[in-house]
């Protein structure tokens, strides 16, 4: 069960929208930007709030790649893997991150909660790729080893 | 309005909203598996794709009709089309067709592939084998097999309002399930088995009970006892040839005795129990000032509907059981007297049901009496057909034969429960003063008869407009509950069918029922109601006897529920 205030946001972010089936993606949005993931609990709340059956709701939110029931970490490395990225090797820099963190193919968030490692399609940075974005924030020309180095520049930001 | 030519010959057109429509008048039964004239148009199987004067190809179910358009709709080009999309199909798709209950006349997929000569598959399934959903009392669903026309989804929502299904992730991640990937049973499915009707695979299917039927024939020291509801006599037929709609009651009860059953009842007799039940009690409200409007209780995804979605409108819920109910519960009393079981067999009741939903209502806590279940199995028609297949019997050779005493007959009105209005049809006939011929067609004629899914009319009652409104369809019900709710309609009566146009088109049915032979299934009840003597059910004797005997002090007890 959520802690109360999360229905108050929930809340407040439909009457920004208005409880009309077409506020249902902004909702999701709004939701998923307050909170770094979509919890799901407020997926059913906001469903029956602007009367769209839970079913379809789900339908949409696990249509687009952007939405995520898992809660997130504090920094969200987005690995690019468009033509550009793949062809100048993204995905060694991606395993690289994977293994130094121990994600696989099913956990994409340390346990810890410091860092989510996610592919995405294109960040329309070509030019300097391999790309990748922490918290989007651009970060060119990436290798493995230069990710190795920005993870613990990041750690570095923890202490 | 206009002409276009189909395959070299001219069609004339009318009102038909899409080109498929008019290729199928013409005679041309295009191939579909997403396309349902009841359901939205969703475009997504592309089987009915047609080509053009100038090459172009589109899916006939999405284009509109326009005047002079020229059409082709089995080209060289279109034949490869679709023979490979149902290739795909099939490679995505569990093959274990020896042992899916769908194989043989209702899989769509099955026989596709037959017409469209597909003899091998050439490519591998790659898709991940996941669990089957047995939570359902009523249906099963088999992901495996489900080829995301999205008819159940659409289903679900358009006819029934409820939404319990819908899509999930997209391309090949994309899969029809509940929200969250719920158990069917965790979600507001209300069992009507609308969504096993409209699957073309064996994805979803009815859950069935049948081998608990045989142990309990094949067990001496049981009482084997049937009830068969109004809807399944006009139905059975359809798998032998028999004309769509023709009643066939007397030879089902000569196979059910065939197969063993010990006593063969109608639940046509027990509809005349609700009657008299309901209408007790719909007066008892009217003139102590009880809760109104009256809701009806016989369908049970209704009741349940109303239990999930409405819970402020429970207590207008008819304490009546249903005729299921009521009947099992009669029965099983009627052999706790030693008088009628001398052997001291126990008595497992049976009952042959149109629905899927009366697997649930069986389950429900209130349908027990003196702590026992008062309908141990239920079966649907669609299982029945299966049974007497099963046995082998050469249906069309079967003798009609007639139910067994006390509880095998039942007057017209309690036929006619099978088809939506039919209940109040029933009603007005009980309210009614005399029996002429007059006033039973000034019934009929008062606006309670038609397919039409929201029914308004008024009928003059001591004084009173007694306000009826008849609904067939969840999603009709809950535009009509909304409307109750906010204070913008009043009835004093309110019928709801959960199925479109009634029971008669309930999940359990043969399913792939066209326009005529569901026009045919109402006629045939109303047949069977013409060519009853007795057409109001107090004057069924059989229903008079049991007042005045079983009923005298136990009609609350076997014939009323508790609360929901």
């Amino acid at each position: 069960m959520l802690d109360q205030s999360y229905y108050n946001k929930a809340d407040e972010i439909i009457e920004g929208y208005g409880r009309k089936a077409a506020s249902l993606i902004p909702i999701m949005q709004d939701i998923q930007a307050e909170y770094r993931y979509l919890p799901g609990e407020l997926l059913t709340y906001v469903a029956k709030q602007i009367g769209v059956k839970e079913a379809k709701a789900f339908s949409v939110a696990t249509f687009y790649e952007n939405f995520s029931f898992e809660p997130k970490g504090k920094f969200i490395i987005k690995v690019c893997d468009g033509t550009a990225c793949h062809v100048r090797k993204s995905m060694p820099v991606k395993e690289a991150l994977m293994k130094e963190l121990g994600l696989t193919h099913k956990q994409h968030t340390t346990d810890d909660m410091m860092f989510t490692v996610e592919t995405v399609s294109c960040l329309g940075a070509c030019g300097l790729a391999p790309t990748l974005t922490v918290n989007d924030e651009v970060h060119p020309k990436m290798t493995p080893e230069k990710a190795i180095d920005l993870l613990s520049e990041l750690r570095g930001e923890k202490v | 309005m206009g002409y276009m030519t189909i395959d070299g010959r001219k069609v004339e057109f009318t009102d038909e909203k899409n080109v498929l429509s008019v290729i199928r008048k013409a005679g041309i039964n295009i191939p579909t598996l997403c396309y349902h004239s009841e359901l939205s148009t969703f475009g997504a199987c592309r089987l009915c794709t047609v080509e053009d004067n100038r090459g172009k190809t589109f899916a006939s179910c999405s284009e509109e009709p326009r005047d002079g358009m020229v059409i082709y709709t089995n080209t060289g080009k279109l034949k490869k089309y679709r023979k490979m999309i149902v290739e795909l199909l099939l490679a995505a798709h569990c093959r274990d067709c020896t042992t899916c209950v769908e194989s043989g006349v209702t899989c769509v997929l099955q026989s596709l592939a037959l017409r469209m000569g597909i003899q091998e598959v050439r490519f591998e399934n790659t898709r991940e084998i996941r669990p089957l959903d047995m939570t359902s009392p009523s249906i099963v669903r088999d992901p495996n097999k489900c080829i995301l026309c999205g008819n159940c989804v659409r289903a679900c929502e358009e006819l029934q309002g409820i939404g319990a299904l819908g899509f999930a992730y997209r391309g090949t991640e994309a899969m029809v399930m509940p929200e969250f990937d719920k158990k069917i049973n965790e979600t507001l499915c209300v069992n009507c088995g609308q969504c096993r009707v409209f699957c073309p695979t064996g994805a979803i299917s009815i859950r069935t009970n049948i081998d608990e039927v045989w142990d309990a024939l094949a067990d001496p020291n049981v009482r084997v006892v049937a009830q068969i509801a109004p809807a399944v006599r006009v139905a059975v037929g359809d798998n032998y040839g028999v004309p769509k709609g023709r009643s066939v009651m007397g030879k089902i009860v000569n196979a059910l005795h065939r197969m063993g059953f010990d006593e063969v009842y109608d639940t046509t007799f027990s509809a005349d129990l609700t009657i008299m039940e309901e209408t007790a009690e719909f007066l008892d409200r009217v003139q102590n000032g009880g809760k109104l409007p009256l809701l009806t209780s016989c369908c049970p995804a209704w009741v349940k509907f109303v239990t999930d979605q409405f819970q402020d409108f429970v207590p207008n819920i008819s304490t009546c059981r249903s005729p299921q109910g009521m009947l099992s519960a009669v029965i099983k009393e009627h052999f706790r007297d030693p008088a009628n079981n001398p052997d001291g067999r126990k008595t497992v009741v049976v009952s042959f049901m149109p629905c899927t939903a009366k697997k649930m209502e069986a389950e429900r806590p209130n349908s027990y009496t003196k702590g026992e279940k008062d309908t141990d199995i239920v079966i649907t028609t669609t299982e029945l057909i299966r049974m007497i297949d099963n046995n082998g019997y050469d249906f069309g050779m079967l003798e009609p034969e007639a139910c067994d005493t006390p509880f095998g007959l039942g007057s017209g009105g309690g036929v006619i429960f099978g088809v939506t209005g039919g209940v109040t049809e029933a009603v007005l006939r009980r309210l009614s003063p005399d029996h002429t011929k007059a006033s039973m067609e000034s019934i009929a004629e008062s606006g309670v008869r038609g397919m039409d899914g929201i029914k308004e009319f008024s009928v003059p009652y001591n004084g009173i407009d007694v306000k009826i409104c008849v609904v067939n369809g969840l999603a009709n019900a809950r535009a009509v509950m909304d409307k109750v709710r906010a204070g913008e309609a009043e009835y004093h009566l309110i019928e709801v069918m959960a199925c479109r146009r009634g029971c008669i088109m309930g999940g359990g049915q043969p399913a792939g029922a066209g326009d005529r032979t569901k026009a045919a299934r109402a006629q045939g009840l109303y047949n069977a109601d013409n060519t009853t003597i007795i057409k109001k059910s107090d004057e069924n004797p059989l229903v008079i006897d049991l007042y005045n005997g079983m009923l005298k002090d136990k009609a609350h007890e076997l014939l009323h529920v508790e609360g929901y």
